[in-house]
């Protein structure tokens, strides 16, 4: 009977002494003082020995309905109290979350790098292998094997760069067709991107600046495959269905050969500014590989033909994002590249 | 070139405007570049005629006129012009006309007169700048003309860009003839009438090049009338292509020039010395040229030649001493076909690039020469009158049966190469009809074609020529697109080399950005910069600026940093990936290595709350390199050296090797750089040369260790003259296979060091694969770590 009137004031006690704990320490103390090695608790239950066999069953039964009683309000509390510091903690945790971040900035692409990067991709997924080419170049992988004779008249067109010992730096990248066509047998589809050089500076010109060389040769790789091709090329870069035409020109490493015009991206054929009233947009040159080039290259003409193009990254680059002044590309001013990337 | 709409008109039927001309032209493969009205808009201008003018009672710079425009009526008009006067033929602006600008003419009253119109000058209608009276009519023209029809001004001028290889197209005639073949319509060659000779005097002319003039045609004119005027219709015709009125046997040469396409030269007859020879010239020979400009000649130029000298430039320019002036009146003209040969290049090497030139360069129409001397002749004799001797025509060879410039070559097209090349079949007919245009004779042949190389086409030899001539004639818009059918074979890929994108990518997601420089320099700059290193020189540079091959990409990166801390940019990080052009290895061999470079300088970390303001120094850069490396997936093949380099901080500088070949530097610019550069103090700079650095391992796998590892620090005090490379190398060696990782947590010089001595602190990070390390293990690494340093580089340890 002892046993029981004590345990039940225990309990009463505990249960009090757990409510008023008003944090995990002082609660902590508390399980101690009940339930730890020397707890009243376990006192309790340690007393158990002295009782009489008969007791015991009965006298362990409420000391353990008392002990989990106990430790459900232990757990409780716990609860609570746990419940109540996050609060706390919630309350007084706040950040500005509009502050700004934290860390390096990213970089970015010089926009004639995106835009040639951009080409590259559509050509790679039409099947074209990127090939490159020296920048000095000799006079006959410029000139004389793309049908330029010295004195030709076409060499007017091109403003050149010239070393003491006659190298020059190159003026297009179609001397990469050249040696691309003597390293490797057709059939071949290749683009060759890169610097070229002009003697040649004012407003619309650079005295560097780069272009992308198309070749594709074939047995019957034909003048109608061009035309598909470059189609399709122009409607990619500019994502979005577009006029074309082809005039006839003069190159004299392709023949026939063509000016290419794409309607307006500004005005669509309305004519504005940048189109200069006309409607059209002259983006690049090419044609058939002269009969010539492919026997300088050791292509027999007979078997083979094909289609050559060639276009200024530089230009595509200003009519993909409106920039209106050519020279910007080589001021290298953050606040112009900083708007690419 | 420039050409008008109406004076086309004249050789062939053209049922179009100016503007679907020009479209024409343009997809003929004529581009033409401006369509320009000879007059701007204005109604209402009619041909009148002053019949009397007298002073304005009121005004003493206005006259009061009575004119006429239908031979009865009578109007007043008040004019301010200095030239009005009674007789003259003006245009008159009726009340109600509308002027250029939209000015419309009312009835007025000036100074208490009334005015029925308006007197016009040239600029009041928009026909040229003259102001200083009113346009002055030529006589012939009829009263009550509308001005336009008048005068011929709702004409309009192409300019047209012709190609290099279009010889024939410089002209009326020959833009005719193209556009003819294009339509299928018909155009007429002007009827020139033969104008019989009525002297029987012609000058005497050899030719000794034949290869470079095989055909000179001349005509003596005498008494022609000095001073004599071109005629309106004449000067304003050259004035819409743009050409000035000289005098009117210089117009008729040009206007002859201009519809034709042969050029032409006149001499005064009583100038030239002796006989007229042709000749190449001599080594250092002098000629003054029309533009009044003394030039010497190189030997491989042509010239026409006297017995004083050379007096002209062949097919380029003539000379000042034979000139036509205002007082000439014996003249000899010259009509000569110059072969594209003789003529290449010539031009532009002395920077004359005359309308003639431009013509025999690329080819004109040896059978020209006599037509085009009749109609000069003609022209000539009707403003300046004079007696024509009879046409000469010295020819080159004089051997019989030759002089004919070349032989007719004839060209066959293939029926199956057209189709094929094209990726169109086009009708027989349609190619037949097409090749007759333009050649003027077609045989059928059992594949195709042959035709003659017609004389005024220089530009068609081969078949790929005809086959050019059908697609552009018929419309390249008529050649419908068809994809090819692609072989289906994959591009070399190669995953033993980092790509240029991929290193691309990686510099830009370490906050550079990218930058293009030219590739060359100024050699001032760059000697400031490599004052050793030869560098490759333009020899025609644009500027002295851009004159030298770079040897570095620093060279521009220097400058285009500098230029953004100009632009107030206080955190600079460039990067370039291009070629330097190295011709200091292997004598005068040029090796072009693609590079990359970068150059940084400003704070380590963007300007931000919570981080320090430090800037970057060394050790930022060559962790940035140090990722790049570990994209080669072999970072420990690469090793900094301590090397110097002229423009980098001693001290502060690295040579990069991958094994023993070196890749490339990183350093500090040097401080007196840095000052006379305009950068900022610790702006570092790296270079790699991309094929050797950037050779990818391919990874093979290794089993994971299931163990986990120990980690035991120590602090090791060193010489300061001992690198961490040496350091690193002994506690690698004495590890015993156990080391799988060792950081490095802090570099301390202080108080509690000896002077001369550093604390590297270190973290060794120890795993086997088939066990678990005990402490004990660790502890017997530790100990043979410590014992080597202390044998081996004189270390101690720290606080341990």
């Amino acid at each position: 009977m002892a046993v029981a009137e004590t345990l039940s004031a225990l309990v009463e006690r505990a249960l009090a002494d757990v409510t008023a704990s008003a944090d995990l320490a002082r609660l902590d103390e508390v399980r101690l003082r009940l339930l730890g090695k020397k707890g009243a608790l376990t006192e309790q239950l340690k007393s158990l020995g002295a009782l009489a066999a008969a007791e015991r069953p009965a006298a362990g039964q409420r000391i353990n309905q008392a002990k989990a009683t106990i430790q459900a309000a232990l757990e409780a509390q716990r609860e609570r109290l746990e419940a109540a510091a996050l609060d706390a903690d919630l309350a007084t945790g706040m950040i500005d979350v509009t502050l700004p971040g934290r860390g390096q900035e990213q970089g970015g692409l010089h926009p004639v790098t995106r835009t040639r990067l951009r080409i590259e991709r559509i050509f790679r997924d039409a099947g074209f292998q990127v090939a490159t080419g020296p920048e000095v170049e000799d006079d006959f992988h410029n000139f004389e094997a793309l049908n330029i004779p010295k004195n030709h008249p076409a060499r007017a067109m091109h403003d050149t760069f010239y070393f003491a010992d006659g190298r020059l730096l190159r003026t297009h990248t179609s001397p990469v067709q050249i040696r691309a066509m003597r390293a490797t047998k057709p059939p071949l589809a290749l683009i060759a991107p890169g610097r070229v050089y002009r003697n040649d500076s004012d407003m619309t010109h650079t005295p560097m600046f780069h272009q992308v060389e198309g070749m594709v040769v074939g047995e019957s790789v034909s003048f109608a495959n061009l035309k598909a091709m470059l189609h399709t090329f122009v409607e990619h870069f500019f994502e979005q269905p577009l006029g074309m035409r082809l005039r006839p020109s003069y190159f004299p490493f392709t023949e026939p050969s063509a000016e290419v015009d794409i309607e307006c991206v500004f005005c669509h054929g309305a004519g504005c500014r940048v189109c200069k009233q006309t409607g059209w947009l002259e983006i690049l040159g090419c044609g058939m590989i002269h009969p010539q080039v492919l026997a300088a290259a050791g292509i027999d003409s007979e078997v083979w033909q094909g289609y050559a193009f060639g276009m200024g990254i530089e230009r595509l680059t200003m009519l993909r994002y409106g920039v209106d002044d050519l020279r910007l590309f080589f001021e290298n001013d953050l606040q112009f590249l900083k708007q690419f990337s | 070139m420039k050409i008008t709409h109406h004076w086309l008109r004249e050789f062939t039927p053209l049922d179009v405007g100016a503007a679907e001309l020009a479209k024409r032209l343009t997809l003929a493969g004529l581009e033409v570049e401006a369509v320009t009205p000879v007059a701007p808009p204005f109604s209402g201008v009619i041909v009148g005629e002053v019949l009397s003018a007298g002073r304005h009672p009121n005004a003493e710079k206005l006259s009061v006129c009575e004119v006429t425009t239908d031979g009865s009526n009578r109007l007043q008009i008040i004019c301010g012009a200095p030239n009005v006067r009674s007789g003259l033929k003006v245009a008159v602006a009726m009340v109600g006309a509308e002027l250029p600008g939209g000015m419309v003419i009312k009835r007025a009253k000036l100074r208490g007169l009334e005015s029925n119109g308006m007197l016009c000058s040239a600029r009041e209608l928009g026909l040229g700048l003259e102001h200083d009276g009113i346009l002055e009519l030529t006589p012939e023209l009829e009263l009550n003309r509308d001005l336009r029809a008048a005068l011929d001004l709702d004409d309009t001028t192409l300019e047209v860009n012709v190609t290099p290889n279009r010889g024939d197209c410089m002209s009326v005639l020959g833009i005719a003839r193209d556009y003819a073949a294009a339509h299928g319509s018909r155009y007429l060659t002007h009827s020139v009438p033969t104008v019989a000779a009525q002297r029987t005097d012609v000058f005497a002319v050899t030719i000794e090049e034949p290869a470079g003039c095989p055909l000179f045609t001349s005509r003596v004119i005498r008494g022609v009338a000095p001073k004599a005027q071109s005629p309106p219709w004449l000067r304003e015709r050259l004035r819409r292509v743009g050409i000035n009125s000289i005098s009117a046997v210089v117009d008729v040469t040009n206007y002859v020039m201009m519809e034709l396409g042969q050029p032409m030269h006149a001499y005064d007859l009583t100038r030239l010395n002796g006989c007229i020879a042709v000749r190449m010239a001599k080594a250092d020979e002098r000629l003054t040229l029309l533009d009044d400009k003394e030039y010497i000649l190189d030997p491989d130029y042509l010239v026409v030649a006297d017995g004083s000298g050379a007096i002209g430039l062949a097919g380029i320019m003539g000379g000042r001493s034979t000139a036509i002036s205002d007082s000439t009146t014996e003249v000899l003209l010259e009509a000569a076909h110059w072969t594209p040969d003789i003529l290449a290049g010539r031009a532009r090497r002395m920077g004359l690039f005359t309308d003639a030139a431009q013509r025999f360069e690329r080819g004109v129409d040896p059978t020209l020469t006599q037509h085009a001397m009749e109609r000069a002749t003609a022209l000539l004799q009707e403003i300046a009158g004079g007696e024509a001797g009879p046409v000469q025509v010295t020819r080159g060879d004089t051997t019989p049966g030759a002089g004919r410039t070349e032989p007719a070559i004839g060209v066959s097209l293939r029926r199956s190469r057209l189709a094929r090349l094209l990726g169109v079949a086009v009708p027989d007919a349609e190619v037949h009809a097409l090749l007759g245009a333009v050649t003027g004779h077609v045989e059928t042949t059992a594949d195709g074609w042959r035709v003659l190389r017609p004389a005024h086409r220089f530009d068609i030899r081969i078949e790929a020529d005809l086959i050019e001539e059908v697609a552009r004639l018929r419309g390249f818009d008529r050649i419908a697109e068809s994809h090819a059918r692609a072989p289906q074979v994959a591009g070399y890929n190669t995953e033993q080399r980092i790509s240029n994108d991929g290193l691309l990518t990686a510099m830009v997601d370490m906050g550079y950005r990218e930058v293009i420089t030219y590739s060359f320099v100024d050699p001032a700059a760059q000697r400031q910069l490599f004052p050793d290193i030869p560098a490759l020189a333009l020899a025609n540079a644009i500027s002295t600026d851009l004159s030298e091959m770079r040897v570095s990409l620093w060279t521009g990166l220097v400058v285009a940093a500098r230029d953004n801390l100009r632009r107030q940019q206080s955190r600079v990080r460039l990067f370039e990936i291009g070629k330097k052009f190295d011709v200091q290895s292997e004598g005068a061999v040029l090796h072009e290595i693609e590079t990359l470079a970068g150059i940084v300088l400003g704070s380590r970390w963007p300007e931000q709350w919570g981080s320090a303001r430090e800037p970057m120094d060394f050790y930022d850069v060559k962790n940035h390199l140090m990722r790049l490396f570990s994209l080669t997936g072999n970072s420990t093949a690469f090793r900094f050296e301590p090397e110097s380099l002229s423009c980098l901080r001693p001290g502060r500088a690295a040579r990069i090797y991958r094994d023993a070949t070196a890749v490339g530097w990183l350093g500090e610019i040097h401080p007196q750089l840095v000052k006379s550069l305009e950068l900022a103090v610790n702006t570092l700079v790296f270079e790699l040369e991309i094929d050797s650095t950037f050779v990818s391992n391919i990874p093979k796998y290794n089993v994971i260790s299931k163990f986990p590892s120990v980690r035991r620090d120590l602090a090791i005090v060193v010489d300061e003259s001992i690198p961490f490379a040496v350091l690193q190398e002994n506690v690698t060696v004495s590890a015993s296979g156990l080391l799988s990782e060792l950081r490095v947590f802090d570099v301390y010089r202080g108080p509690s060091v000896d002077f001369g001595r550093k604390s590297i602190a270190l973290g060794l990070i120890l795993q086997d694969s088939s066990r678990t390390l005990t402490d004990v293990d660790a502890d017997a690494v530790v100990t043979a770590v410590v014992a080597r340093l202390r044998d081996e580089l004189s270390a101690t340890i720290r606080d341990q």
